[in-house]
């Protein structure tokens, strides 16, 4: 706990290019752009291919595979490849990380819509994009934002690995504390890092209030909250 | 009117599900498809409003061939009830009813007030509106299923074997509804049903299906218990034709006696009773007007002396039939020579 | 990287067994045990923990509301924590990968063993099934797809992240990405990355394969 009062006691740490505010900043950056990213391809994908049930298999397999790519390894490939000039380097990674979870569940949900409901949906003369949109959507949004949340938790605890190619971001402090031997400076890196985390769970959590129709949200078998 | 000309379809898989189907679905009654399940009920219905096209042959709609019009517009104009009733969960019950009003861009408000008179229509409490459907029964599911395909007031309406998934006391009012409904809006209504004596009960006009997609006979409900066309319908039809055809028969034409001395009746004329030794032993009362020839035979078998008491409207008797009254006229329409039709409502409740 | 090829097959030939600890195979020898070790201890409590949460639906809440927590530490958090505890040991590896495969097994042991449609059960005791004859031969077998997925999931993002085990020192073929970084040569970087991939994709198989042989009838369903 001491260690905790001399990370965060100390005013050196809460200015500067290298104070927590600044890491804090910069790690909102990466993570952020690279989950917009992710989100905008996985989520169109996933509903076009949950869908019309075309390229599902390729999507299932392809995600899976993504699944086992090693951040860090992408990491170090990529600025190898292409310098360490810009951000990109660490999008690669943290997006290729997004896309499963959001493209599987995304597919998923709209691919598990009670197909009664579409019948009935083309039934009084919705056209192909109206029942996606205004049916399919709305009865998986619980799973999307699921996956969403999912994608974005695992980007923000993960772009901790940008400070190992020397980016910043907070895991700046794990990194430099790891190579120096300066707990204190892991161990606040790391509760920086999860109270992060806590937040974005805790935004989905509002956003799910917000955004699911109670209709959708109070059916049974709705309480699971990790994706299988 | 709904036509269709030697219609076949073929599922990719080769099953031939509808075997060159020519029936014409007339305007402003309803028409049942009935038959086993897997008859190809289901296949008929859907070519109707495109969810399905012919493999050959054609469907039109008032003359004009269906396949002519872009599917989601002919859907617009055709109310679609399906047996899980298909309602949206995300919507309440009041934008579920206005989701067709919705699409033809009624404004909000016109859409919302057309669908709570819909609800009160279908007998739903307005109270329900702001619910969302999984907060409601089987039952009240099933209506809110079909004020929604009422909304728009579609000239036609398609229901897929919509009151099956509900229990039998709830079916039936379900069925009493709709043939109230009916009497009032004259829509042009396909229903399929595997249930015979839903057919019987709400069709102007049954179509019965065999297995294979062929058509095994169409005709009224009262000549279908009548003439059966060949073995499959008779046995589809089940046992007790001859009774059953009896509710579509009118009892007008039975010959009324007058009322006997020992029938007892309270001053306003209104039967209490047969005299009989000390007591009063029971009996049983028909209106000429209204009720059918098998309630008349029912009120007979209630009397030990077998005779049936023929009432007015306001319950006082008018007269007495014998069995053999009775007789005369089952003689007259037996073989099937259709009688004059029963047109009140007991005509078709107790098919 | 003027005209470096991305690969040179000489390194790796070199560097596959040549008896060191920082041989390739070696690495991926630990990577192995670091990847599997923490899937089979979180199977191993995930299920009596499962089982438990349907028992007392009481537990479930903190439970998960504990698992999600787990979930969204950075691994590499965890990690640093427990290096103050096991030191650089692979221990410091195991241990918070066993976590994150609780974190997902556990709700898919919850789920599958409730995923038992109510008739079924309703027969099952109507049957004269008791209590624990009715958890092994109705609800566990119905919860087998259900596990096995969430089996999938968890076994490619372990194998997945032993690797970042490298920045402590202990990632298997993490180490090769490290290395590959600090000389600034593609090659081991390559080699690692297709072999964890490799890896994933072998054990995923092995997986969808136990899950067909299991679960015989699911498959019927599906060709349905
Ligand atoms: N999409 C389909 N592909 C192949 N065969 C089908 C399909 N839909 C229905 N069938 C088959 O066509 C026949 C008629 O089906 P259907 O119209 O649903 O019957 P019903 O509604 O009378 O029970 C059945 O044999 C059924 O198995
Ligand atoms: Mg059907």
């Amino acid at each position: 706990m001491n260690w905790l009062s001399g990370f965060f006691g100390d005013p050196a740490n809460w200015s500067g290019p290298d104070g927590i505010p600044a890491r804090l900043l910069e790690h909102l950056e990466f993570s952020a752009a690279a989950f917009l990213i992710a989100a905008l391809i996985a989520v169109p994908l996933g509903m076009l291919v949950g869908h019309t049930g075309r390229g599902a298999l390729l999507v299932v397999v392809s995600a899976n595979a993504a699944r086992a790519l090693p951040t860090l390894g992408l990491l170090v490939l990529v600025v190898l490849l292409i310098g360490v000039g810009t951000v990109l380097p660490v999008l690669v990674p943290l997006v290729v990380l997004a896309v499963p979870p959001i493209l599987v569940n995304t597919y998923e949900g709209v691919r598990g819509v009670d197909p009664d409901l579409r019948d009935a949906a083309y039934g009084m003369g919705l056209r192909g994009r109206q029942v996606l949109l205004r049916t399919s959507v709305p009865v998986a949004l619980p799973l999307i934002l699921l996956g969403l949340r999912l994608a974005a938790i695992q980007v923000v605890a993960t772009a901790t690995v940008a400070a190992f190619v020397g980016l910043g971001g907070l895991g700046r402090f794990i990194i430099d504390g790891l190579a120096t031997k300066e707990y204190p400076s892991v161990i606040g890196g790391a509760v920086l890092v999860a109270a992060l985390a806590l937040a974005v769970q805790f935004a989905f959590t509002a956003i799910d209030r917000i955004a699911v129709s109670p209709g959708v949200r109070a059916r049974p078998g709705r309480d699971t909250e990790i994706a299988r | 009117m709904i036509t269709f000309e030697g219609v076949t379809k073929r599922y990719r898989d080769g099953t031939v599900a509808v075997d060159d189907l020519d029936l014409e679905v007339p305007t402003g009654a309803i028409t049942v498809f009935v038959g086993p399940s897997g008859c190809g009920k289901t296949t008929s219905l859907r070519m109707i409003n495109r969810m399905l096209d012919p493999t050959s042959g054609r469907i039109t709609l008032d003359g004009r061939d269906v396949r002519e019009i872009d599917p989601p517009t002919l859907r617009r104009g055709m109310g679609y009830v399906i047996q899980q009733a298909g309602l949206f969960p995300h919507r309440k019950i009041v934008d579920n009813v206005a989701t067709v009003p919705y699409l033809l861009g009624w404004d909000r408000k016109r859409a919302r007030a057309r669908a709570m008179e819909l609800l009160e229509r279908v007998g739903l409490d307005p109270k329900l509106a702001g619910r969302y459907p999984f907060q409601l029964s089987g039952g009240q599911q099933q209506r809110v299923g079909v004020a929604r395909a009422l909304a728009a007031d579609p000239p036609v309406l398609l229901m897929d074997e919509p009151f099956s998934a509900v229990d039998p006391v709830v079916r039936t009012s379900l069925q009493d509804e709709l043939l109230r409904l009916q009497a009032e809006l004259r829509k042009t209504i396909v229903f399929v049903t595997h249930d015979i004596d839903e057919a019987i009960k709400l069709g102007d006009t049954v179509a019965v299906l065999r297995v294979g997609g062929r058509l095994a006979q169409v005709a009224g409900p009262a000549t279908l218990l009548a003439e059966p066309a060949d073995e499959f319908v008779r046995g589809f039809l089940g046992r007790d034709r001859g009774i059953r055809r009896l509710s579509f028969i009118s009892a007008k034409e039975v010959r009324l006696g007058p009322v006997p001395p020992d029938l007892v009746l309270d001053e306003d004329g209104r039967p209490l009773g047969w005299r009989s030794g000390g007591g009063l032993a029971p009996y049983g009362t028909f209106d000429p007007e209204t009720d059918s020839l098998r309630a008349a035979l029912d009120a007979a078998l209630l009397a030990p002396n077998g005779m049936a008491i023929a009432v007015d409207g306001e319950g006082r008797a008018r007269g007495v039939a014998g069995r053999d009254a009775l007789d005369e006229l089952f003689a007259a329409y037996a073989g099937g020579a259709s009688g004059p039709r029963a047109d009140g409502d007991a005509e078709r409740a107790d098919a | 990287m003027n005209g470096e090829p991305i690969v040179r097959w000489d390194w790796v030939a070199r560097n596959w067994a040549n008896g060191s600890p920082s041989a390739i195979s070696a690495l991926l020898g630990g990577h192995v045990v670091m990847a599997f070790l923490p899937v089979v201890l979180g199977l191993a409590v995930a299920l009596p923990l499962g089982l438990a949460c349907v028992r007392w639906p009481r537990l479930y809440q903190p439970t998960a509301a504990l698992m999600n927590v787990t979930y969204s530490l950075p691994s590499l958090v965890l990690f640093s924590i427990f290096l103050s505890v096991t030191g650089l040991t692979q221990a410091t590896v195991v241990i918070p990968l066993t976590f994150f495969a609780l974190a997902v097994l556990i709700p898919a042991v919850v789920d599958g063993l409730t995923s038992v449609p109510e008739h079924v059960r309703q027969s099952a005791v109507a049957m004269g099934f008791r209590p624990v004859r009715r958890l092994l031969l109705v609800e566990l077998p119905v919860a087998v797809p259900v596990v096995l997925a969430g089996l999938r999931v968890a076994t490619v993002s372990s194998i997945s992240l032993v690797s970042l085990g490298a920045l402590i020192g202990q990632g298997g073929l993490g180490n090769l990405f490290i290395d590959g970084w600090q000389r600034q040569f593609p090659t081991p970087i390559v080699v690692g990355i297709s072999l964890v991939l490799l890896l994933a994709v072998a054990s995923d198989g092995v997986l969808v394969l136990a899950q067909r042989l299991l679960t015989p009838w699911s498959r019927a369903r599906r060709s349905a």
